[in-house]
């Protein structure tokens, strides 16, 4: 069996073609990050670049409002960029950087991961490659010209779903025909190791600094993370240095999307099934002879039909609980926080958000509840505005 | 002898490949029987899957053909079937590994072995991960087809060592998909491969013409093409078979052209 195992989860299935290539950057992913230069870089363009740490906000109106536990958001959407995604992404074009790579090429479901992507190959002077499914090149336009303001090309990806999975395809078919000079700088917990470990180890900064703020804020660490899931790297990034202490309950919130009792929805660890995909062992939405389900959402970067393999190992070993999240419930957290607190989250993170409305008032007022929110709603006013049915062009 | 290695007695193995339900079920079968008495030596069934990954643009629309008329795995067990009541041809399942594993590994290597599928090729089951089949497929007298890339190196002699029924060299970089020339040092990868074994070694992705087969052929045990075939597919349909066999007979004379 190979590497990279969570659990049975993982694993390395992908084309021969590219499995030296990953073995390379796995062994220079170790390499890497055990060299104080390397660490030392990025941790500096994390600090002056990125903006970390991030803010742990009290959310002292939400938190009256719901009359329950105390509500802290880990304030990701106020990095550079707007979310979480450039956590991972400094992470790995430095990476490719050092292993003499000219050019990155990336999937975006929302459009987030594709800006940071882009954002950090303009910095880094690498070429840098887009692929977005044609759906979401529509619900999230603006973001495709962020893209190529940042000097990188976008490629609208025109088969199967023609969202985040058919991206992903596209961008391992870009890869297995230029290995040579390109690292595929994949956006979530997902694929073939290394890249699971890679993308958690690199968002695993967001628990190290909220451990940290907990302690000096609270003198003690929460009672739940919660954290929306897609293919899952926010959330892995939020859980990650709360693993070993059980006593903080870690809470994935998947797209519901129009109700898991619907087929429009892209809930994988509460709908799917066990299955091999993109280079994973993990849980997926499937039809009846294991064709990989289209799946929906309105938050085009919880749009997958997969997760990735930690979090099915931490759901089935019980670390980790994963709910559903309806579209309806996202949009009026979408809304909620706005108004209370004067912060316009992510959809996708609103999807946590929506979850944290449900839990605080059945917890303690001395119970603490951690909500990552991963990035910032700017990117989704319109498609809210759509699906309250206000048009903004007239 | 293993069935498939009666595909290597004729010459060099001329190996066509198409998608199981395109254009329909009864057409497959109809187009695998004509592709033998043609010259093909073996055949690649490809079994339709929603996501294939390592295939270019024409492959992947014959997949979303198949998967609009619902074929199922049930259904492409049905084409071997029916094409084992008329024929022996070797016969090879070229399949996303999903697909298999849903079925359940037990009842679908029991299926190939009862009805006389010969081996299998997936192309995201790499070395490191054929574990998953091994024992179930070597049970059930069902080759696991390695194959070996142009960036393989080192792990070529791991890769051949394990290999059973032929090995299939992937020409090229990059997905499935007619190329107008092939640049890799295939020479140098095959005489590599053949200093750890005696299998056949096909070379596939990008062979089309006449020329290129003679080429590949000269230095081949088998030359394999698929996107070739189903663009002949795709653009006849129903009607494709007279175009299949006359081209399927070109590229075998090709293949086979030693001089």
């Amino acid at each position: 069996m190979s590497k990279g195992r969570y659990g049975e989860y993982g694993g390395q299935y992908i084309s021969e073609t590219l499995m030296n290539e990953l073995i390379y950057l796995e062994q220079q992913y170790n390499h890497y990050m055990n060299d104080a230069d390397f660490v030392y870089e990025l941790n500096t363009l994390l600090k002056e670049y990125a903006g970390r740490p991030s803010l742990l906000y009290y959310a002292e109106r939400m938190t009256e409002d719901l009359g329950g536990a105390k509500i802290y958001l880990k304030r990701e959407d106020l990095n550079h960029t707007g979310a979480h995604k450039i956590n991972n992404v400094l992470g790995q074009v430095l990476l490719a950087k050092k292993m003499g790579k000219t050019r990155v090429i990336a999937e975006t479901g929302a459009g987030q991961h594709g800006v940071a992507t882009a954002t950090a190959a303009a910095l880094l002077d690498m070429e840098c490659e887009v692929y977005m499914g044609e759906v979401d090149t529509k619900r999230q336009a603006l973001n495709v010209y962020r893209m190529e303001l940042l000097g990188a090309k976008v490629h609208p990806v025109k088969s199967g779903t023609k969202t985040l999975k058919d991206a992903v395809n596209d961008a391992f078919r870009d890869w297995i025909a230029r290995v040579h000079d390109t690292n595929y700088v994949i956006g979530s917990t997902m694929g073939p190791h290394p890249f699971p470990q890679m993308v958690r180890d690199f968002q695993a900064v967001i628990s190290k600094e909220a451990r940290k703020q907990f302690l000096q804020k609270e003198g003690r660490l929460p009672d739940a993370v919660i954290a929306c899931v897609g293919g899952g790297s926010n959330a892995m990034g939020a859980f990650y240095n709360f693993i070993e202490d059980e006593d903080v309950k870690l809470i994935g919130c998947e797209a519901g999307g129009k109700g898991i009792d619907t087929p429009y929805n892209a809930a994988a660890l509460t709908k799917g099934q066990i299955g091999i995909f993109h280079g994973m062992k993990s849980i997926f939405n499937q039809s009846e002879y294991g064709q990989i389900a289209p799946v929906y959402s309105v938050s085009a970067g919880l749009d997958y039909p997969g997760v990735g393999p930690e979090h099915a190992y931490l759901r089935d070993c019980g670390r980790a609980q994963y709910v559903p999240i309806t579209d309806e419930e996202a949009v009026n957290a979408f809304e909620y926080l706005s108004r209370m607190e004067g912060i316009i989250p992510a959809i996708e993170s609103a999807h946590a958000v929506a979850y944290a409305m449900k839990l605080a008032p059945q917890m303690d007022k001395d119970e603490i509840i951690m909500i990552c929110l991963s990035g910032r709603g700017d990117k989704d006013v319109r498609s809210i505005a759509e699906y309250r049915g206000v048009d903004l062009n007239e | 002898m293993s069935k498939i290695a009666n595909a290597f007695q004729n010459g060099t193995a001329f190996i066509g490949f198409l998608t199981a339900g395109d254009p329909t079920i009864d057409k497959t079968v109809e187009f695998i029987l004509a592709m033998e008495e043609a010259g093909c030596d073996l055949i690649e069934i490809g079994i339709p899957f929603s996501d294939p990954m390592a295939e270019g643009v024409v492959i992947q629309d014959a997949n979303v053909r198949a998967l609009e008329n619902d074929t199922t795995t049930d259904d492409v067990f049905d084409i071997v079937r029916r094409v084992r009541e008329k024929s022996d041809v070797p016969l090879v399942f070229l399949t996303y590994i999903n697909p298999v594993f849903f079925y359940g590994y037990e009842k679908f290597f029991k299926k190939c072995g009862e009805l006389g599928v010969d081996g299998i090729i997936s192309p995201d089951l790499p070395y490191e991960e054929k574990g998953e089949i091994a024992d179930i497929a070597k049970d059930n007298g069902v080759d696991v087809i390695s194959l070996i890339a142009p960036t393989s190196s080192e792990r070529i002699k791991m890769i051949a060592n394990d290999a059973t029924g032929f090995i299939y060299v992937v020409s090229s970089l990059g997905v499935t998909g007619m190329r107008s020339e092939i640049k890799t040092d295939l020479n140098g990868i095959l005489s590599d491969i053949r200093e750890v074994t005696d299998l056949p070694l096909a070379v596939g992705f990008g062979i089309n013409t006449p020329d290129q087969a003679s080429e590949i052929g000269k230095i081949a045990d088998g030359v394999i093409v698929g996107s070739a075939i189903v663009k002949i597919i795709e653009k006849y349909g129903e009607n494709a078979e007279k175009h299949l066999r006359d081209y399927v007979s070109a590229m075998k004379d090709a293949s086979n052209q030693k001089s």
